[in-house]
């Protein structure tokens, strides 16, 4: 029995913060103090405030200290653990207030939020499946083979109104009926765990926070579908999530979960991992059902759909690691909990990725119908600077950008379809007054020219001309004319293209030509850009009222383009100028701007 | 994506090789077995040159057009060597948005080397590289395993400085 214990965050985002060494600092300490069976550190999953990390909770007063490094852990050590006294100057600002320290859940980043897929990051040793047991792991597997029918099992899905988290949003419940329907040999449960949508990360919390949850929940699809193996799709960029995957896949075989007869019952279940090789495409379900077949990623037409002939060619469920991280707790609480929740059409929680320019970024998972001000301004913490909230940025390069008019919507499937962004995997980035809406579609468009695959032609070609339009848009050589040019060319490539890469590519572009068309025209017409960022668009100038000529400017130009006379007033020469903004950020006495 | 076949000789030793003929023989007949197998001489070799393609070609016995089209389909396999150090410069939306489009154009002008280009001496190699998830730390560049984070221009001398040897 340990009278504390020590919960660090060794999710990536933290172990890039360096969590290592703050739990090996730990053990030297407490080692030191002879404390070894008083204390124990424990290594979890992500706490979602990665913007903070590394993170260190101590129970049981349930201290939560942030940001954190190995050289503050003597000190945390022998203050709080020897002497009992909290260090309040490493505890999250937040949680200390007037009347005293309040609890982590009383926090505006906690406080809205609502855990159903990440219940357990950040909660429990992922690498120990005790812990996983002890928070009423695998009881849900064991009441779905011994105590309820595969229809059983179906019907509650169905009726807990579970839809795809992976961006489709497919109603989880009818594809698993469609896939038992089919009678086969041999059927495959699968799972997408190739999170390629830049700036979504909360699959690879599940995995490294929780990986016994997917576990589980593969092998109660299993059940109910009539599978007997699995397979996970996982990114090769997330070593830490495949090595504590491995991990719990091994130790659910030790217990006898994995690899034989699950709970004494007939049903026989077990799973492996296949790593991607860095391919967006293969995120899309047919394009990665052919890669785990040992083939170049590419989709083929449905139908036949997984669910009739998926991989190699049996029928499949595939379903993303969110998804299945909610079945074993609607298995236990049953569908009404979870339809308890959310709005008409989009039961349960989401889990969304807040990044760019916000305070809190990091994950945080709240029922859906939340308002996107609501988790941008009280969750997220608002916009750092003091700038203004511009856009946000849903569905990764599928989706689309949320404007300011709209900073009220009701997060859910639907909403989002409606105003031309999408849920996507659930990525959410924020862009304050400083960022090009143009270049923001143009970053996109250079993300799916890069990531088609090739196979069809609109969206091989059609993207790769929509990115030459928006090139020539933020180097000021377009015409009004190219706008309307750029817009036939998103429908024809939405209506045309085989999979849903093409079909969403135009997203970012039409999103942001239907609310800031006013840029686009700008960059057109005024060849400026607004934010002052296109750099073909900008123009750096001295301002002759405040340059005193100390020629700092001057001397910092790697083009040589600043001349002057020292104590006279110094001017840039246009022609040779190559925008790099280095006499800007040199200048002491602000007299250098662009526009 | 252009593949530009490295002009450096491939310098495979007796070793890397019985390494990769166990690595064959694991994963022979499995269905799907390729990518695996790729994934696994990448390691052993630190990319994928010709004569590793060739060889996996003839024992695995399937066509070496397919096992080139696998290896130029994806971002992950490489068929030229990488540098000593890695440098890999996240440019997923949110580090995007948080300016790291900027690093890597500085870090580029810094090593005098293009997009997944390597240094003349072998020691750096430069490339952009998809999310790694660390948005909350973002503008992120990796060196090798390590994460570097909340970047800003004047953190890259002191990064490219601790890599001297």
């Amino acid at each position: 029995m340990y009278r504390s214990q020590v919960l660090v965050c060794g999710g990536t985002g933290c172990t890039s913060s360096h969590s290592e060494k703050v739990i090996a600092a730990l053990h030297r300490e407490i080692e030191k103090h002879g404390l070894e069976n008083e204390i124990k550190v424990i290594r979890t999953g992500c706490f979602g405030l990665c913007a903070l990390g590394p993170i260190m909770i101590v129970y049981p007063e349930g201290s939560f200290y942030s940001m954190i490094s190995e050289d503050h852990i003597a000190e945390i050590v022998e203050e709080h653990f020897v002497k009992g006294r909290v260090v309040t100057k490493y505890l999250y600002k937040e949680t200390v207030t007037e009347d005293g320290i309040i609890s982590l859940n009383d926090t505006n980043f906690y406080k809205k939020q609502h855990r159903v897929a990440l219940r357990n990051c950040g909660v429990i040793d992922p690498e120990n499946i005790e812990e996983y047991i002890a928070r009423d792991g695998y009881q849900a597997l064991c009441k779905a083979v011994n105590d309820m029918t595969s229809d059983d099992v179906i019907n509650t899905i169905k009726e807990s109104g579970l839809r795809g988290r992976g961006g489709g949003g497919f109603p989880t419940g009818v594809k698993w009926s469609l896939a038992k329907a089919n009678d086969a040999d041999q059927k495959y449960v699968a799972c997408n765990a190739d999170e390629g949508d830049p700036g979504a990360f909360m699959d690879r919390s599940v995995l490294e926070g929780d990986p016994h949850a997917l576990i589980e929940a593969m092998a109660i699809a299993g059940y109910a579908i009539g599978a007997t193996k699995g397979f996970v799709y996982v990114r090769a960029e997330y070593p830490i999530a495949v090595k504590r995957l491995d991990n719990a896949i091994k130790q659910a075989r030790e217990r006898g979960i994995l690899g034989g007869k699950v709970f004494g019952s007939d049903f026989e279940f077990d799973m492996e991992i296949r790593l991607g090789a860095g391919a967006f495409v293969c995120g899309e379900e047919t394009a990665l059902m052919t890669s785990i077949e040992g083939n170049r990623g590419e989709p083929r037409p449905r139908p036949p759909f997984p669910a009739q002939k998926g991989l190699f060619g049996k029928p499949t469920v595939l379903s993303n690691v969110e998804t299945y991280a909610n079945i074993p707790q609607i298995i236990l609480n049953g569908a009404e909990w979870f339809s308890s929740m959310g709005t008409e059409k989009s039961k349960g929680t989401k889990v969304f990725a807040l990044g760019g320019n916000i305070n809190n970024t990091g994950l945080v998972e709240v029922p859906m119908g939340t308002t996107l001000r609501e988790v941008v301004d009280e969750i997220g913490g608002g916009i750092p600077k003091g700038k203004k909230f511009k856009a946000a940025q849903t569905g990764g390069p599928s989706g689309g950008c949320i404007p300011a008019s709209l900073f009220d919507v009701e997060i859910d499937y639907d909403n989002l379809i409606a105003i031309g962004s999408m849920m996507g995997s659930g990525g959410l980035i924020v862009m304050d007054e400083d960022s090009c809406m143009v270049d923001i579609a143009k970053f996109f468009l250079e993300f799916t020219v890069d990531e088609s695959c090739g196979k069809c032609t609109p969206c091989r070609i059609g993207t790769k001309r929509m990115l030459e339009i928006l090139e020539k848009i933020t180097s000021g050589k377009a015409e009004l004319e190219d706008i309307d040019k750029l817009e036939k060319l998103c429908h024809y490539i939405k209506n045309n293209s085989l999979c849903g890469l093409g079909q969403t590519a135009p997203n970012p572009v039409l999103s942001t030509l239907r609310y800031f068309r006013e840029e686009y025209i700008a960059h057109v017409v005024d060849k400026k850009c607004p934010a002052g960022v296109c750099k073909d668009l900008l123009q750096y100038s001295i301002d002759p009222e405040k340059c005193i000529g100390c020629s700092a400017c001057s001397r910092v130009c790697p083009a040589n383009a600043i001349s002057g006379e020292i104590k006279k007033v110094f001017i840039i020469d246009q022609n040779t100028c190559i925008k790099c903004g280095a006499c800007e950020a040199k200048c002491r006495f602000g007299a250098i701007s662009k526009g | 994506m252009a593949l530009k076949q490295s002009a450096i000789p491939f310098a495979g030793t007796a070793e890397q090789e019985e390494l990769l003929m166990a690595v064959i023989e694991k994963h022979k007949g499995e269905a799907g077995g390729l990518m695996p197998v790729l994934h696994e001489a990448q390691e052993i070799y630190g990319y994928l040159p010709i004569e590793v393609q060739n060889k996996i070609a003839s024992e695995l016995n399937i066509p070496l057009e397919k096992v080139y089209g696998v290896v130029s389909f994806y971002s992950q396999f490489s068929i030229n060597p990488k540098g000593k150090y890695k440098v890999s410069v996240c440019l997923g939306t949110a580090c995007y948005v948080k300016g790291a489009g900027n690093l890597y154009e500085k870090l580029k002008q810094k090593l005098g080397v293009e997009d997944g280009g390597i240094t003349d001496d072998g020691k750096f190699s430069l490339e952009a590289c998809r999310c790694i998830g660390a948005c909350g730390l973002a503008p992120v560049l990796t060196v090798n395993d390590e994460v570097y984070g909340r970047l800003t221009e004047k953190d890259l001398d002191t990064i490219l400085a601790k890599y001297k040897d």
